[in-house]
């Protein structure tokens, strides 16, 4: 074989291979120990002194650019051997995906935490206190002595002698928190937590519900400030637009007191069934802290002030979720509390 | 309920709108839930001018009726329609009860441009087959054309229905106090009713002798009149009674009702001859009786306050007279009644019989001393007037009543403050006016004097700071925020630990459910694996909800089940509560479900099914993450409510603090799995996070097998490698649990792999040999297990 023709004969033979053995054999065959290239660097010896230079140099070029064409025809047949793998491989991404699973928040729960989350931004801790409490944390510190009618509003679980009782609001837990500062310290709280009443369960009423209070004791504080508070947080559940009032109310352990409605968002204020026509919804009752509850907590009404708030939780998750019912809070249907594991929109 | 007309008597508001005036009323805190108006537009007074028979009708007839501007032409079918009649004519446009909206019509052919009115059509009287006789209502000649009817009848009271807040409901609710609402807030004055009268030469001290016993009457006022006329009520009082919805009786018993609603006192008037000379005020005996005037023998409590007349109960005070001493057409002399007693006592006595009246109501809500005496001396001007009553001169009282005055001292700045507004001394001057507070003002200093018509009004900045403010008004305060110290705010306590578990049960894919603390004895007496008594309501609802839990699982089967009727098949539930034991003890739980498939892709065999090792290792995440790794253990325990087979007590640090297990089949046929876990037990410290390096050894992996009697926890053996292992063996794996062909009948293969590593060096092949030679001599040594193929 001429030296010259070897380049092509190679490529025409490289041309009718298709799998990687034959390419193996094909190098041997031109390039082994005994392949037709290397046998033609065996001659050199017997050629004349200026004749080895010039025909070195071209069997070396050869030489390279055949391993080069093996080398290029080898990565060829791999790559079409991994498409021809990966083709096989290739799966129906439309089939179902395996579920991770993920556990939702009970829906009262959620706006709790929402609720929690807003106010521990502006400095609150959240708190919580026993739901087996004495009737001097629950009624009588709070401006409630017995006899008083404002308990006959709220009919309470006795367990012992109307000395024990289910608490009927989360109020006892400020009346705690207040005679742990001892009068010295202010407060910021919030406390949600279970409550009791003796009420039949039906769409509007539960025996079982959850408050959620809160109480800010410092040295300047107004009504006022309490507006500001409670447009935040109106704000942050209701969105920007959300318009409130306050509306002048009575409890025993706030004076003055108030009550905060937020503009029906079913009819934006214009008035509608929801709202009684009024254009308004009443989410809070609140007020100034009463000068006896501070004084029977501890703190000197000369020197302190606060303002206390309450909501009731499911209340606001209904006007927040479109719920009608209260009882689905507790009923725990999986089909209806799986919607709520996501995050708020924005 | 507030008359309007009623309440110009006491305070012009002639000039006002009165929804408006609502609008104002309820902005300062008395709430005006409705305003109830008997007005109907387009109704006017016509007359009518020419009447004829309608040409194709028997009793039809067509008039031309004047209604001042035109005359317009109306088919009418009452009898009494006639010319020269003065009438009411609803115009098209006017819509009368029902929502019937009066059109122009034709009627058998012939136009006809209303209706003219009977007043049973309009809702202003009864239906009666009496009234529909009468026919269309006939108007007097005075009436003048094209003028209101309504108001020309004095039919056209505006009502307001109040909701008013407990502590205002003594004063809004009697018209007198509603007319000092009214006046504070349009700052203007109120006009108290006459009470004058011409009282006779005979004194009541001449006819009887008053003691009071008892210290739930602290005021206690008699009056009396005689040669009273019983008879029908003026026009006046009959129609503002029969607005506020109470039937005119007669004259007597129906002025004790007007001026109860006038002054807010209710009135007792005693038929003075059946009364005798003598009254006492005293608690009733233990089952003493009395008949009410509602003919009903009542049995009283000695909680409950008695009228005697010495001997017998002849009324119970505040709630109901007795029938011997009642008011009837004979009566000629009467004792008239005005006291104040304990508000506590009624509303006790009226839940107690349930015997809610008029007086019991406003008894219970507490009386103002101020009126119990212009109350009486109105009811005697009213008697004389229009009962022909004489009135004996003097009064027999019993006054124990406080009156001491209550003065509130308070500055500008105190009440700005409270509010966050800027109020000038002039214009707390003005509130006050308008509040009709009288005051004075000393070194920067308000002195005020609280009237004892506001029972709900305390000597306090924060009572004068309410008044003030909601004058004021609450809409124009600008929010504000306060000005606190910045900190961020914490979960406290439990609370805290509640979140943490919350959040990573939810994130291992457990849902948070929320169910009652009250469950019916049933419930509570299952899965009882502590030892505690339940607390029990001694008065509950319905035995359903009457015992305070002590384990949540009971309530999270409900939840189950309420799921698994509703094809809901993979249930995976917590909640964490308090619970509380007999003695009122706490302890938080939290409690798991699970049962159906933890993770389901059934094409790609990808399922996970819920077993008791997945529970398991719930809570060992659960433990782990809290930080209590090495330090807690699954014990065995034959449980209650749980498969025997199945379960374990839960121990930290070796105490118990909780269990888990699957749930008997005796309770539920499906595969649930239960675990639950005091909340408390786990708010204990624990060691900080510290970094440990990865080992820069590598490890030798060296597998063993054993066979041991089945019926011995692989805890046994595990125990021996353990400790045998010691420093350097670094992990132990269970790669295989057999039973089967090769293994006796009562044993299992348990297969482990070992991993040992030293930290400082590669071991080498001996090291590890030895070690591993070692346990499992000991294994072998110290319990039944034998190696398997040596």
């Amino acid at each position: 074989m001429e030296l010259e023709n070897i380049l092509q004969t190679l490529k025409q033979e490289l041309d009718q291979i298709d799998d990687v053995q034959a390419l193996n054999e094909l190098k041997a065959k031109y390039l082994g120990k005994k392949g037709s290239i290397t046998e033609f660097s065996s001659k050199i010896k017997d050629l004349p002194l200026e004749e080895k230079k010039t025909f070195g140099a071209s069997l070396n070029k050869i030489k390279t650019e055949a391993t080069n064409m093996i080398e290029v025809k080898r990565e060829e047949l791999e790559t079409a051997l991994l498409n021809k793998k990966l083709e096989s491989e290739s799966i129906d991404i439309a089939l179902p995906s395996t579920k991770i699973p993920m556990g939702s928040p009970n829906i009262v729960e959620k706006i709790v935490e929402e609720v929690e989350e807003l106010f521990m931004s502006m400095g609150y801790d959240v708190v919580d206190g026993p739901e087996i409490e004495e009737d001097r944390y629950n009624f009588e510190l709070l401006n409630i002595p017995k006899g008083h009618p404002a308990r006959d509003a709220q009919d309470t679980f006795y367990l012992k002698d109307d000395e024990i009782l289910l608490r009927s609001q989360t109020s006892p837990v400020q009346v705690r928190t207040m005679l742990e500062g001892k009068g010295e310290k202010p407060i910021r709280m919030i406390c949600p937590g279970k409550t009791y009443r003796r009420d039949n369960d039906d769409a509007t009423h539960s025996h079982q519900f959850m408050q959620i209070e809160g109480l800010l004791i410092d040295r300047e504080v107004s009504l006022s400030d309490l507006k500001g508070t409670f447009d935040v947080l109106a704000k942050k559940l209701f969105g920007e637009d959300c318009q409130t009032r306050f509306r002048p109310s009575h409890y025993q352990f706030t004076e003055p007191s108030v009550e905060m409605d937020i503009n029906c968002h079913s009819c934006k204020g214009k008035g509608c069934s929801i709202c009684k026509n009024t254009g308004w919804l009443t989410v809070s009752g609140a007020g100034m802290v009463h000068p006896n509850v501070l004084k029977n907590c501890g703190y000197d009404p000369k020197e302190w002030k606060g303002f206390a708030f309450g909501f009731g939780a499911e209340r606001l998750a209904m006007e927040s979720y479109g719920i009608d019912d209260l009882r689905i809070f507790y009923t725990n249907d999986l089909r209806e509390i799986k919607t709520f594991d996501r995050k708020e929109a924005e | 309920m507030i008359d309007l007309e009623w309440v110009k008597d006491y305070i012009d508001i002639e000039d006002q709108d009165l929804k408006e005036l609502a609008v104002k009323i309820t902005e300062a805190g008395i709430n005006v839930e409705k305003i109830i108006t008997n007005h109907i537009d387009n109704l006017v007074i016509g007359e009518v001018t020419k009447c004829e028979m309608h040409p194709d009708s028997d009793h039809l007839h067509v008039c031309e009726v004047n209604i001042g501007k035109e005359t317009v032409q109306i088919v009418c079918g009452a009898p009494n329609v006639r010319e020269g009649l003065k009438v009411i004519v609803a115009l098209p446009g006017a819509i009368l009860p029902d929502n019937f909206e009066i059109k122009k019509s034709k009627i058998r052919g012939v136009e006809s441009n209303g209706m003219i009115c009977a007043l049973y059509e309009l809702g202003l009287e009864e239906k009666t087959e009496e009234a529909y006789n009468r026919g269309i209502e006939e108007l007097e000649s005075t009436a003048k054309v094209g003028a209101d009817p309504l108001k020309f009848l004095n039919l056209d009271d505006t009502l307001y229905e109040l909701d008013v807040h407990k502590h205002r409901n003594n004063d809004c609710y009697y018209h007198i106090g509603f007319a000092y609402e009214i006046a504070c807030i349009l700052n203007r004055k109120v006009t108290l009713p006459k009470q004058d009268t011409n009282p006779i030469n005979d004194n009541i001290k001449n006819h009887f002798e008053l003691k009071v016993e008892t210290e739930k009457c602290p005021y206690y006022l008699a009056k009396m009149v005689t040669d009273v006329k019983v008879g029908p009520s003026p026009e006046f009082i009959k129609r503002r009674l029969n607005a506020y919805g109470m039937r005119s009786i007669n004259n007597v018993v129906d002025i004790s009702n007007y001026v109860m609603l006038e002054y807010g006192q209710p009135l007792h008037f005693f038929d003075k001859d059946s009364l005798g000379d003598k009254i006492i005020v005293r608690d009733a005996k233990d089952e003493e009786k009395i008949k009410t005037l509602d003919g009903i023998d009542r049995v009283l409590k000695t909680s409950d306050i008695v009228i005697t007349d010495g001997n017998k109960p002849v009324c119970i005070a505040g709630i109901m007279g007795g029938e011997e001493t009642e008011v009837t057409e004979n009566t000629k002399t009467i004792l008239i009644e005005s006291a104040i007693f304990d508000s506590v006592s009624i509303r006790y006595t009226a839940a107690n019989l349930d015997l809610r009246s008029e007086a019991s109501i406003r008894y219970g809500k507490g009386l103002s001393y101020e009126y119990t005496e212009k109350a009486v001396e109105r009811a005697c001007h009213l008697l004389e007037k229009y009962a022909g009553a004489k009135v004996l001169s003097g009064t027999i009282k019993h006054d124990k009543v406080d009156k001491t005055p209550k003065i509130a001292t308070f500055t500008v700045d105190e009440i700005n403050s409270m509010l966050g507004i800027t109020l000038t001394e002039d214009d707390i001057r003005t509130e006050l006016n308008r509040l009709d507070f009288e005051f004075q003002y000393q070194d920067g200093k308000f002195i005020t004097t609280i009237p004892s018509r506001r029972l709900d009004v305390d000597p306090n900045v924060n009572d004068i700071a309410e008044e003030v403010g909601r004058l004021y008004g609450y809409h124009n305060l600008v929010s504000t925020l306060p000005k606190c110290e910045i900190r961020k705010g914490e979960y406290i306590g439990d609370v805290k630990y509640r979140k943490i578990i919350s959040k990573r049960l939810r994130s291992l894919g457990l849902n948070e459910s929320k169910t009652y603390t009250l469950t019916s004895p049933a419930m509570a007496k299952t899965f009882k694996y502590e030892d505690k008594e339940n607390a029990v309501l001694p008065n509950p609802m319905s035995i359903d909800k009457s015992v305070v839990r002590t384990s949540l699982i009971p309530s999270l089967l409900n939840v189950y089940d309420y799921n698994k009727a509703r094809k809901v098949n993979d249930v995976m539930l917590y909640e964490i509560s308090k619970t509380y034991d007999a003695n009122h003890n706490e302890e938080s739980k939290i409690a798991i479900l699970m049962s159906g498939n933890y993770i389901l892709n059934e094409w790609s065999k990808a399922t996970i099914k819920i077993d008791f090792y997945l529970v398991k290792g719930i809570i060992e995440n659960i433990l782990d993450y809290l930080g209590f790794k090495n330090r807690y253990a699954f014990e065995a325990e034959v449980l209650p409510e749980i498969h025997p087979g199945i379960g374990a007590r839960i121990l930290l640090d070796r105490k118990p603090i909780g269990i888990i297990g699957k749930v008997h089949p005796k309770v539920s046929k499906d595969d649930i799995y239960v675990a639950e876990l005091s909340l408390n037990s786990l708010m204990v410290k624990v060691k900080p996070i510290k970094f440990k390096a990865a080992p820069k050894y590598p490890g030798i992996v060296k597998d063993m097998a054993f066979a041991i009697n089945k019926e011995v926890s692989s805890k046994t053996i595990e125990d021996v490698i353990k400790k045998v292992g010691g420093r350097l063996l670094t992990n132990i794996n269970v790669f295989d649990v057999y039973t089967g062909e090769n293994v006796k009948e009562d044993e299992k293969s348990l297969a482990y792999s070992l991993t040992f590593q030293d930290p400082n060096k590669t071991l080498t092949e001996e090291e590890v040999n030895t070690v591993f030679e070692n346990i499992i001599k000991n294994v072998e040594a110290k319990t039944n297990a034998k190696l398997r193929d040596k």
